[in-house]
Formats: structure tokens, C-alpha cells, sequence
């Protein structure tokens, strides 16, 4: 068993595949409120992602397995499907917010909830501390306790960048 | 002693169990559930994450509020549900048609019923190993317990073994409740569970350590650490040992459907590893060898909360057809649609592969009766 294999058997995305595909890079870096990135790359039964988009830019599934499949000219990174996976495994980022920065739109379920203004630790795929970012937003759009944290951080760590540490 | 009768009992009150009582209550059916628990909802009630699944089965809804839709269910069945908590089902005796169930300590009732629901749900798996009797050594069930019904937190720091999806989900609750999760160790080449699971711990920092497992617990009155080493493609322990800091042991290695009953009924049983376990051998109604008892959920092969409510739909309106009550039977239909769709990815296959193993279309015609 390849490193690269091993390490997505162990939950760490290592590259491209059905159900995590990156967004093609002019449209993404053109988009306003930014792009979907969906790291879903396994058939299971699943399409709340799917059924809840408002715009249909996650297209509709066939089978309810299968994997999702984006239309980024309809996508308008609401992030809805953010705070619906209950794989937290949708993502928005921004690299329109700034010069320099994206904004990262993330599920939050953890505490301590932070408040707009922090400095939080941006995370990558296996934990290791990134960048700081700093929060732009807390949002609870379902009202169900996952949390979208709009955080803005450097632009360089839009493939990398998917969780944050508050505190500590 | 006193006696109880009731058209369908149902033996649990979890997803399956529940579903089903509900089902046959709208089909007209005097439903009585019996619960050895304190409570109604079973693991439902412990399950603080989102469902996975479609709409029709609540999917992006925590368990514990879908737990709360089926109580909604069941209040508005009115006097076609009755309950009992905290009793417990001891025995089926074929010559009466009666089943026997203790109330809390020390008191004891007889239930007449003319059909039965098994929907007794699954026990937890334990693995030996040296010191596995010290406290600190969890199933992972207890370790929900603990966190999601009581609010205690188990312990400091945690070693998970195993990473099915309870054991993946499990260690993301414990992070949720402050509690750190030193690594979880899995004897497999990969995961077991959804491997967004997997990703949404992964990213918190905590390693999935593939193709390890755990070698004993340390400590002297309570557990101190473990140690934990690789495994070869044998599952033979390599060698390569590595102490870890923990205070809890937390087994998520698997469950075992409970089927006590069905035994004692007389139900042919069939021991399916894909199934994990002993399990009885069911028509598309649910239905087993023995024409009075049906059974759904985790009783009749491990599987997701989301199929268990699907089958239990299935048990309760089938077994309420079968008392001659008004039940919309094409809706059996519908519901092997879903079934059929929950099952049909890559985590299904094993599901589909054991259920094949148990299914019998020869009862069928029993079931307009």
C-alpha cells in the first residue's frame, strides 16, 4: 500500500477524485462570495448537499449514493450545504475577499464558539496549524448548532486550509 | 403478577422498535412496547450528530431530535401505543403464546400477544486483552452514555480502537466535550466507517492509526496508558510497540445483534458475518420462520439507524396485515425502494451480500392470513 494510499484510507484527502474535485481555477478566483469545494470521495447514502442547495448548483443525484457533482456557474457559495453536510465535508472559499486573503467559510460544531474580531488557528487536512486567520462571521444558518465560521487567512492555503482551532 | 394483552408487541423501543409500534398503531393495531431501559429512543437518544441518508429518513437531523420525531409519532398514536419502561422481555413461552417481562426489580408480568416485533437491537463487542478489566476500559455505547445522556465526561484523554463509524463518531463527540483523543487504532488496512467521518477527526489533529491494535492496558487500580502495536497482513503483531497516554480505552470494535428471543421463538437463526452475528432468516415482510414474530433493526444484522427505522415500517404494517387490520400494503413496495436505495453503495455491499444469506420468499403466503 502506497504513503498516498494509506493516508486516504486513514481520512486525508491526497488528491483529486469523484466527489472532490477542486474548482477550476479563473472561475474560482473570479466568483464573488466564492466557490463550493466538496470533499466527499466515497459512495455512501447520502444527498442533504444535494436536495438542500438553493440554486441547484450541487446537481440533483440519481442514486442516493452517489457522489456530488457541481455546476460552479450556478453555485453563489451561499454555503448552505455548509451547514447541512453531516459529513462537514463542504467548503466555501472566497479568494475575491482580498489581495491577499480568501475568506474560508467552515463547519464549526466545537467549543468555545468564537466571536467576530478573533485570531483562531486555520488547520489543514491531518490538524497542522497553517495560519492564523481571523473571524469575519459567525453564522448559524440552520439554527441546529453547526456553525459556518467565515474566517479570512491567506489566499496561498486555499487547497489546504479546512478547520479551525479557537483558543489555545 | 399480573397479565397484559396487547395485539403486537414490540420488544424495544429504539429506531426499530418505535417505527414499527407507530406503523401498526396507524393501521389500527393495540400496540404495547416494552423498553428495558428507562427511556424510550434507544441509541437514538445518544447520537448528537447529524443523520446521514435521504429526506424520508430525517437525514441532516441530529439522532437524539429524530429520537423526539418518533416520540411525537408514538403521543400521537394516543391509547393504540401503550408503554412500559424499564422492563425487560425474559422469556417466550411457544404453548401460551406468552411472553414474560420483569418491571424494574422485583416485578413481573405476563404478556399475552398475538403477534410479536423483535426489535431488540445489538450488543457490544469486547476484545481481550491484559488489564482489559481495569476501570477505564469502555464500550463505546457507555462512553455515549456517560457524555450524551449524563453529561459526564469519561475521562482526560482517550485511545479509540477501532474505525467503524462508531468509534469515528464517537471520538468526535469526546472532542466535542473537551476530551482529547490521543489516537484511534484500527486493525484494518482502512477505515471502517464513512470516511467523512474519518476526515472531520483527521483535520482536528487526531491520528487514525491503520493496521494497529491494542496490546494491553497499563495501570494498577485504574488505567494509566496503553500500549498499542502494529499489525502485519496476518493481523500478527509486528513488533513495532508504542505506549500511549491515556486514562480511558474506548472499544467502538464492533456489535452483535440480540436475539435472544428469536431464538427462544423458535425462529430458524443463521450465524452471517456480514450480518455480524446469529440472525434470523426473514421474508420481504420482516417476518420470521415462526409465523407470530417479525423483527427489524439491528436484531436482524448490524446496519445504520437510518434502515433499522425503514425495516421496523416494514415489521409493524406486515404484522398488523397479518391481524386482518386495514393496512395500505403497498406501501411494502415504497419501502423496499429505500431500503433497497440505502443499501446500494459501496458500504452496502456487505449488507446485501449477508441479507441474501437470510431471505426467504417461501412465508409470503402466510402473510394475507
Amino acid at each position: 500500500m502506497s504513503e498516498s494510499e494509506s493516508l486516504f484510507n486513514s481520512g486525508i484527502l491526497t488528491d483529486e477524485r469523484p466527489g472532490a474535485i477542486r474548482p477550476p481555477c479563473d472561475k474560482w478566483k473570479a466568483k464573488k462570495s466564492g466557490l463550493v469545494i466538496v470533499e466527499c470521495p466515497q459512495r455512501i447514502p447520502c444527498n442533504p448537499c444535494a436536495t438542500s442547495c438553493p440554486t441547484g448548483a450541487i446537481l440533483p443525484f440519481e442514486d442516493i449514493n452517489d457522489t456530488p457533482v457541481i455546476d460552479y456557474e450556478k453555485c453563489t457559495g451561499c454555503a448552505i450545504c455548509v451547514a447541512v453536510c453531516p459529513g462537514l465535508a463542504c467548503f466555501v472559499v472566497d479568494l475575491s475577499f482580498g489581495k491577499d486573503k480568501a475568506l474560508y467559510k467552515l463547519p464549526y460544531e466545537m467549543l468555545p464558539l468564537p466571536s467576530k474580531g478573533d485570531s483562531v488557528t486555520c488547520l489543514g487536512r491531518s490538524g497542522e496549524a497553517l495560519a492564523k486567520g481571523t473571524v469575519e462571521a459567525v453564522i448559524e444558518p440552520k439554527r441546529d448548532k453547526t456553525y459556518v465560521i467565515h474566517v479570512s487567512a491567506p489566499k496561498e492555503f486555499a487547497n489546504d486550509i479546512r478547520a479551525i482551532k479557537v483558543g489555545g | 403478577m399480573t397479565d397484559i394483552s396487547t395485539d403486537i408487541l414490540v420488544v424495544g423501543g429504539g429506531a426499530a422498535g418505535l417505527s414499527a409500534a407507530s406503523e401498526a398503531a396507524s393501521c389500527g393495531a393495540r400496540v404495547l412496547v416494552v423498553e428495558s431501559d428507562l427511556q424510550l429512543g434507544g441509541q437514538l437518544v445518544k447520537q448528537t450528530h447529524k443523520f446521514f441518508g435521504s429526506k424520508d429518513e430525517y437525514a441532516g437531523t441530529r439522532g437524539y431530535k429524530i429520537a423526539g420525531i418518533l416520540l411525537d409519532e408514538i403521543e400521537e398514536c394516543g391509547r393504540g401505543v401503550e408503554v412500559l419502561t424499564n422492563a425487560t422481555v425474559t422469556g417466550y413461552y411457544a404453548e401460551d403464546k406468552t411472553f414474560t417481562v420483569m418491571r424494574g426489580e422485583d416485578s413481573y408480568s405476563r404478556i399475552k400477544a398475538r403477534r410479536a416485533i423483535i426489535a431488540t437491537g445489538a450488543s457490544e463487542r469486547l476484545i481481550p486483552f491484559p488489564n482489559n478489566d481495569l476501570p477505564g476500559v469502555y464500550g463505546a455505547g457507555a462512553v455515549q452514555t456517560l457524555m450524551n445522556v449524563y453529561g459526564v465526561t469519561p475521562g482526560r484523554r482517550v485511545l479509540m480502537v477501532g474505525a467503524g463509524n462508531i468509534g469515528l463518531i464517537v471520538s468526535y463527540q469526546l472532542m466535542q466535550a473537551g476530551v482529547e483523543v490521543a489516537a484511534v487504532v484500527e486493525a484494518m488496512p482502512r477505515i471502517g466507517g464513512y470516511w467523512v467521518h474519518a476526515a472531520k477527526i483527521r483535520r482536528l489533529g487526531v491520528p487514525i492509526l491503520l493496521k494497529h491494535s491494542i496490546k494491553e492496558a497499563l495501570g494498577g487500580r485504574v488505567v494509566e496508558g496503553a500500549v498499542i502495536t502494529e499489525l502485519d497482513d496476518k493481523f500478527n503483531p509486528t513488533g513495532q510497540e508504542r505506549s500511549v497516554d491515556c486514562d480511558v480505552i474506548c472499544l467502538a470494535v464492533g456489535l452483535s445483534p440480540t436475539t435472544e428471543i428469536l431464538s427462544h421463538a423458535g425462529c430458524k437463526m443463521r450465524y452471517v458475518p456480514e450480518l455480524c452475528g446469529s440472525v434470523a432468516e426473514r421474508d420481504r415482510t420482516m417476518r420470521t420462520s415462526n409465523p407470530d414474530f417479525w423483527s427489524a433493526g439491528d436484531a436482524m444484522g448490524i446496519e445504520e439507524a437510518s434502515a433499522a427505522m425503514v425495516e421496523g415500517r416494514i415489521a409493524g404494517l406486515c404484522a398488523a396485515n397479518s391481524l386482518g387490520l386495514p393496512a395500505k400494503m403497498e406501501k411494502l413496495d415504497e419501502y423496499w425502494a429505500r431500503l433497497d436505495h440505502l443499501r446500494a453503495g459501496e458500504v452496502g455491499e456487505k449488507i446485501r451480500s449477508g441479507i441474501v444469506k437470510v431471505s426467504r420468499g417461501g412465508w409470503e403466503a402466510c402473510c394475507n392470513e
